[in-house]
């Protein structure tokens, strides 16, 4: 479950009694709550929106930004990837990302939802908010797509000069070996009705035999999640998890595969920016559903992250251009919606819990560094990331994740940190230093592991089916290489 | 029988069309070309990669005419694909050895 997890649930002081335990009103685990319908509304459009990024959103902003030979490769490879994903995510990926990993479950789910055993039309997921749920078929929808877009992301990298084949390949492992469980380890969390439970059990104890039993089965609850998540490492809706995951392995992808042949030598430039930007705009529409959708109910912080992509997205696009027009001299569209993208790329992680203004500083302060990456370390170091997908969505999603411990700050104006042990207002404590630290160390680990795991998997499917397309194919174009068609016929 | 190929600026196809029209040139085949000439290209900026467009978007107009008008049609477009600033164009003139109009078979004089 994406949820807020209690930096430190052991350490929470509890002083509600019963009677404040009433006013709080939560329902307990017991008290088999239901879902409300406009949650579950919310969540089946969110999840629609979501399938809007990939296709058509990512598929026509990438497709644009290769040239007319490879565009339908663009389109074919994002297309497939999103059916291919779905089936392994129904068959294993639910239970691998988010089932019970029993003495793994640290580090990854179990094979107990395999092939959805015992999701039914009346299971029903968590959410934030104790004694609110959704059906569980509508959470597994909600992650699937987050699952289908995470890998379509990656092959921007090493677009225009891979084999389709090595994509389907390197994506079927990927996510099995790379998504699942970084997805697990951060939003693997634990359950808020069990821990409000154990909490009242703990608040209602008479003796200290009674409250020592209610404070292990808290400790027992706290700890049995994903390791990052246990740290504290606050992810909202996947600036870890998604972008920083998809864009190391996108740069890890643009070395390995190698560049493009004429790469510095011949024009590479976009084909249809008008498709570019027509795709960047579905990106924007069906993030709200990506951010505002991770809020898993539809409330009050649903407005709020809601609120926080519309304007870290204008903030990001205008500091691009700005930055564009000041440093080139002139404004360009590409600039505009690529700043967008950055945008919304770092107010992911902090989307739920930053506060507008805070989100507006990290859109505008964003852009800067993404440009300074996309357009100088990348000719500096000379590697070929084709459409930038390391310099956008792994360095927008660094920022954003690092960002996201300053932004939940209350005194920056964000919502602070959820303890559910807390009874009477579910507030924790939030420790500057100790949030950055849980922030960096779900960055490092998710740079590492997925760093080192993808180098291991294109190492794979090189030596199954090879990468790279033969000179002359590539020359030509994948479009025709791969598939036989041509993305226009005039 | 010569034939006159003008590269000319894109924009000026509709003067140079009806300027020849009014000195009785009827007929004129043009196509879409890029080349280079003495005008420097641009350069165009996509995410900080930097591309020198050096070879323009230009029009090439062919027609062919009686020796007689020639150097009418030749003043004639010089006059009006002029601008004066840099990347007006050339004309070429060169010899025409036949013309045939296909429809009923007339050749050379008759066919233009």
């Amino acid at each position: 479950m994406k949820l807020l997890m209690p930096r430190s649930a052991s350490a929470a002081s509890i002083l509600a009694g019963a009677a404040l335990i009433a006013l709080a009103g939560p329902a307990f685990a017991g008290n088999d709550p239901t879902p409300h319908p406009g949650d579950v509304a919310w969540m089946l459009t969110s999840t629609l929106l979501v399938l809007m990024m990939s296709v058509p959103g990512l598929a026509l902003f990438y497709g644009g930004l290769v040239r007319t030979k490879n565009m339908l490769s663009i389109l074919t490879q994002t297309f497939a990837i999103v059916c291919l994903v779905g089936i392994i995510w129904s068959i294993y990926g639910y239970s691998l990302a988010f089932g019970d990993g029993g003495g793994l479950n640290h580090y990854i789910g179990g094979f107990n939802k395999l092939f959805l055993k015992g999701v039914t039309a009346s299971s029903n997921s968590p959410t934030f908010t104790p004694g609110k749920v959704i059906p569980e078929y509508v959470y597994f929808a909600f992650q699937m797509t987050f699952a289908m877009i995470t890998p379509a992301l990656i092959v921007g990298a090493f677009a225009e000069r891979i084999k389709f084949s090595a994509v389907l390949l390197f994506v079927a492992l990927w996510v099995t070996f790379i998504y699942f469980p970084i997805a697990h380890w951060v939003w693997g969390v634990a359950d808020p009705n069990a821990l409000v439970d154990a909490a009242t059990q703990l608040a209602a104890a008479g003796d200290e035999t009674a409250k020592a039993a209610a404070q292990a089965k808290i400790d027992e609850i706290a700890g049995n999640v994903g390791w990052l998540a246990g740290k504290g490492a606050l992810d909202f809706a996947g600036g870890t998890v998604v972008h920083i995951n998809a864009g190391i392995a996108g740069l890890v992808g643009a070395i390995m595969v190698g560049k493009r042949i004429g790469y510095g030598r011949e024009i590479l430039a976009p084909h249809s920016l008008t498709l570019s930007m027509v795709g960047a705009s579905l990106l924007w529409v069906g993030w709200f559903g990506f951010n505002a959708g991770s809020n898993l109910e539809a409330n009050g912080v649903t407005g709020l992250a809601f609120v926080n992509t519309m304007v870290a997205t204008a903030a990001a696009g205008l500091s691009w251009m700005l930055t564009e027009w000041l440093v080139k001299g002139k404004p360009s569209l590409l600039g505009l919606i690529t700043g967008a993208v950055a945008g919304l790329v770092a107010v992911t992680p902090a989307s739920g819990y930053a506060g507008p203004m805070g989100s507006i500083i990290l859109g505008l302060a964003v852009s800067p560094i993404c440009l300074f990456f996309v357009e100088f370390v990348k000719h500096k170091l000379g590697y070929d990331d084709a459409l930038d997908v390391f310099g956008v969505h792994c360095i927008g999603g660094i920022t954003g994740a690092l960002a996201t411990g300053l932004l939940v700050n209350p005194a920056f104006g964000g919502v602070g940190i959820t303890d559910y042990t807390n009874l009477e207002s579910f507030v924790g404590t939030y420790d500057m230093a100790a949030q950055m630290k849980a922030q960096a160390t779900a960055v490092v680990a998710t740079l590492l592991f997925s760093g080192i795991g993808s180098a291991i998997l294109y190492k794979v499917v090189d030596i199954i089916v090879g990468l790279r397309p033969a000179p002359e194919q590539e020359r030509e174009g994948l479009d025709i290489a791969d598939h036989g068609e041509r993305a226009y016929n005039y | 029988m010569k034939i006159v190929t003008a590269i000319i600026k894109p924009f000026k196809l509709d003067e140079v069309r009806d300027a020849l029209t009014n000195i009785g040139v009827h007929g004129l085949t043009v196509t879409e070309v890029k080349g280079y000439g003495r005008q420097k290209g641009h350069t165009e900026i996509y995410r900080g990669a930097e591309y020198a467009i050096s070879f323009l978007p230009k029009l090439k107009i062919e027609v062919a005419v009686g020796a007689s008008v020639v150097d009418k049609v030749v003043e004639t477009i010089t006059a009006t694909a002029r601008t004066g600033q840099i990347g007006d164009g050339k004309i070429f003139v060169s010899p025409l050895e036949r013309a045939i109009r296909i429809r009923t078979g007339e050749s050379d004089a008759d066919a233009l």
